[in-house]
């Protein structure tokens, strides 16, 4: 009898009621889609960090690793302790290049893991570092920049020749310029200078003694395991932060939209209410049957969104411009967190009208007839 | 649950009012001015009186709509006041019937119908049975699947009756029940009270205007200005 009543109610109201549903659809939609972009940027760019690494050393206090400075002697020094497989120093600027407004680049040395264990499509490992002003291209970069292995192409106020492609399935290197570390430092003014050292380490087991090792022997700097940068890098914290809420003031909006119906539904109904009332039903009930219409609104709407949302991604991922930038992977945890947090805000948009309505004194309301 | 025959037949009157008092307002209208008023279970008593007597708010007194200003309300002998006790007073001791059907046109009647019971939480089954019993006997059988918008005024008035005995309540209050329907369809429906009343033993307490009606019941209460004559109490 309550989902008769549930239904009945909604169905009066058709297009309230699908206003409603689309508030809420439309807002888990864009919540989905924020962050989920928002964490595969965060992931993408952890990756670069991450790349046969377990640990990244970086200036201690800074609110950016693009201001990061760390001597590469200490990536070297690092290079010689015995727990440390290999230490690979990274230089990151970014600049513009013609129509492009934002090219990544990579200040890396010839040894570096990302460029031996990447797929190179034109060129070899072997042709990088042995000249300054030789570059490598991320696929995507090539595609935009038009050029291939031996052209001269303009990167910020410079210009540089391409020695090799190579294909790689993180946004941002595949959209990036791999520049020797030499030139990179001299293009960005950071002499002698990188922006963090990745680390591998032989054990896992040694991450304590080497963080340790690390807050002994180099007090300005900061060593984190990946996992525990992802965590603690304040830009990453600050997306994060954003996109919940952004898309938690889009499911306030969404919860308003709730709140509104909810309102009308049970202002238009004030007799039927009473005679539910003069019929035997409790408060609980009366403010059961309020809960349950905005649960179900709620529901719907989450359902719709996640299905928006879900489409709204794959389309994105396959706009050529953005390939690479949106990782549209879906988080299960991520899914069932937006659409709990679209129930328990069409939950709060029900508490105005339910208090109201278990309020109505049936005797005042069959006055007006 | 209140056994409403048995706790009646042993405490006296079901309904009882003593020296009740209602106004409306802080003051500013005053409705009811000290009303004493007993019925004993059995009894088929009409209300009349002139329009902003006092019959309705008497009647929502009783029902448990509304509670008194001053004076006390006793249903079954127990007094009523606040919603612990108003509530299985609305859901097993009383059945309402109001002027204006006050029924809820998008759903069927049998749905109609099924709302008390629901909100008593009585067995589906035993409640289905119980509209059937009371669809035949007035005349709405082949209507159950029809919703509201479809009935006739009567149809409407009768599909109230029989959402008022769902639960079988002792007490059937009826506020001008016959009020919005035209005279012989009004007196169909007065019958089918009384023969309800008659048949289940039910208390009927009923405000009307007409007084052919009213003078078909057991004893006819009139009431002025707030106060129940003392003359027709007594008739």
């Amino acid at each position: 009898m309550y989902m008769r009543l549930i239904a009945t109610n909604l169905s009066r109201h058709r297009v309230r009621s699908l206003i409603s549903i689309a508030g809420i659809a439309f807002s888990v939609a864009a919540m989905l889609a924020v962050i989920t972009i928002l964490q595969g940027a965060v992931g993408m760019f952890s990756n670069i960090l991450s790349n046969d690494s377990q640990m990244i050393v970086f200036e201690k206090d800074v609110s950016d690793l693009f201001f990061s400075n760390v001597p590469v002697r200490d990536a070297a020094e690092m290079a010689t302790w015995p727990q440390v497989a290999h230490a690979n120093p990274v230089l990151f600027g970014v600049v513009t290049s013609g129509a492009q407004p934002i090219i990544t680049c990579f200040g890396v040395e010839a040894d570096d893991p990302r460029l031996k264990k990447a797929t190179w499509t034109a060129g070899n490992p072997a042709s990088f570092g042995n000249d300054e002003d030789g570059i490598v291209l991320g696929q995507r970069a090539a595609v935009f920049l038009a050029a291939s292995v031996g052209d001269s192409v303009p990167v910020g106020h410079a210009r540089f020749h391409v020695v090799g492609i190579l294909k790689t399935s993180n946004g941002f290197e595949d959209g990036g310029v791999f520049m020797p570390l030499k030139a990179a430092q001299n293009y960005f003014h950071k002499e002698q200078m990188s922006s963090a050292i990745t680390v591998k380490l032989k054990s896992r087991d040694d991450v304590t003694e080497f963080k340790h090792r690390v807050a002994r022997g180099f007090p300005e700097l900061v060593a984190l395991e990946g996992e525990e940068f992802s965590r603690s890098y304040s830009q990453f914290r600050i997306l994060k932060a954003t996109a919940w809420a952004v898309g938690g003031c889009g499911l306030l909006l969404g919860g308003l939209g709730v709140a509104n119906t909810m309102i009308m539904s049970v202002f238009t109904r004030i007799r039927e209410i009473a005679i539910l009332r003069t019929n035997g039903f409790s408060r609980a009930q009366i403010g059961r049957l309020v809960l349950g219409e905005s649960v179900i609104v709620s529901a719907l709407g989450a359902a719709a969104g996640l299905l928006i949302g879900i489409l709204a991604l794959n389309l994105l991922k396959a706009i050529p411009a953005l390939n690479g930038y949106v990782d549209a992977s879906l988080r299960p945890g991520l899914m069932a967190g937006v659409g709990a947090l679209a129930l328990l805000t069409g939950l709060a948009g029900a508490i105005y009208p339910m208090v109201y309505a278990v309020r109505i004194r049936a005797v005042e309301a069959l006055r007006f007839e | 649950m209140i056994d409403t025959q048995q706790t009646s037949a042993l405490a006296g009157p079901v309904l009882l009012a003593e020296d009740v008092w209602k106004d409306y307002d802080g003051g500013a209208v005053p409705v009811l001015l000290g009303v004493n008023l007993a019925v004993s279970a059995g009894e088929t008593v009409a209300l009349c009186g002139p329009s902003g007597c006092g019959k309705s708010t008497l009647l929502h007194l009783f029902g448990g709509l509304d509670a008194p200003n001053r004076g006390i309300i006793r249903v079954n002998g127990k007094k009523i006041d606040g919603e612990d006790a108003r509530l299985p007073l609305l859901r097993h001791a009383i059945g309402f019937v109001f002027q204006l059907h006050n029924l809820i046109p998008d759903l069927t009647l049998e749905e109609n119908c099924m709302l008390p019971a629901f909100a008593a939480g009585l067995n589906k089954q035993t409640a289905r049975e119980r509209l059937r019993e009371l669809a035949e006997r007035t005349g709405l059988a082949h209507r159950l699947a029809h919703r509201i918008q479809k009935l006739s005024g009567g149809e409407r008035q009768r599909t109230a009756i029989c959402r008022a005995l769902m639960n079988r309540p002792g007490i059937l209050l009826a506020d001008e029940p016959t009020g919005s329907l035209d005279e012989k369809t009004g007196a169909q429906v007065f019958d089918l009270l009384m023969e309800f009343a008659a048949a289940e033993g039910t208390t009927l307490l009923m405000a009307t205007h007409d007084r052919g009606l009213a003078r078909r019941c057991t004893r006819l209460v009139e009431m002025h200005g707030g106060k129940i004559d003392e003359a027709s109490r007594a008739e």
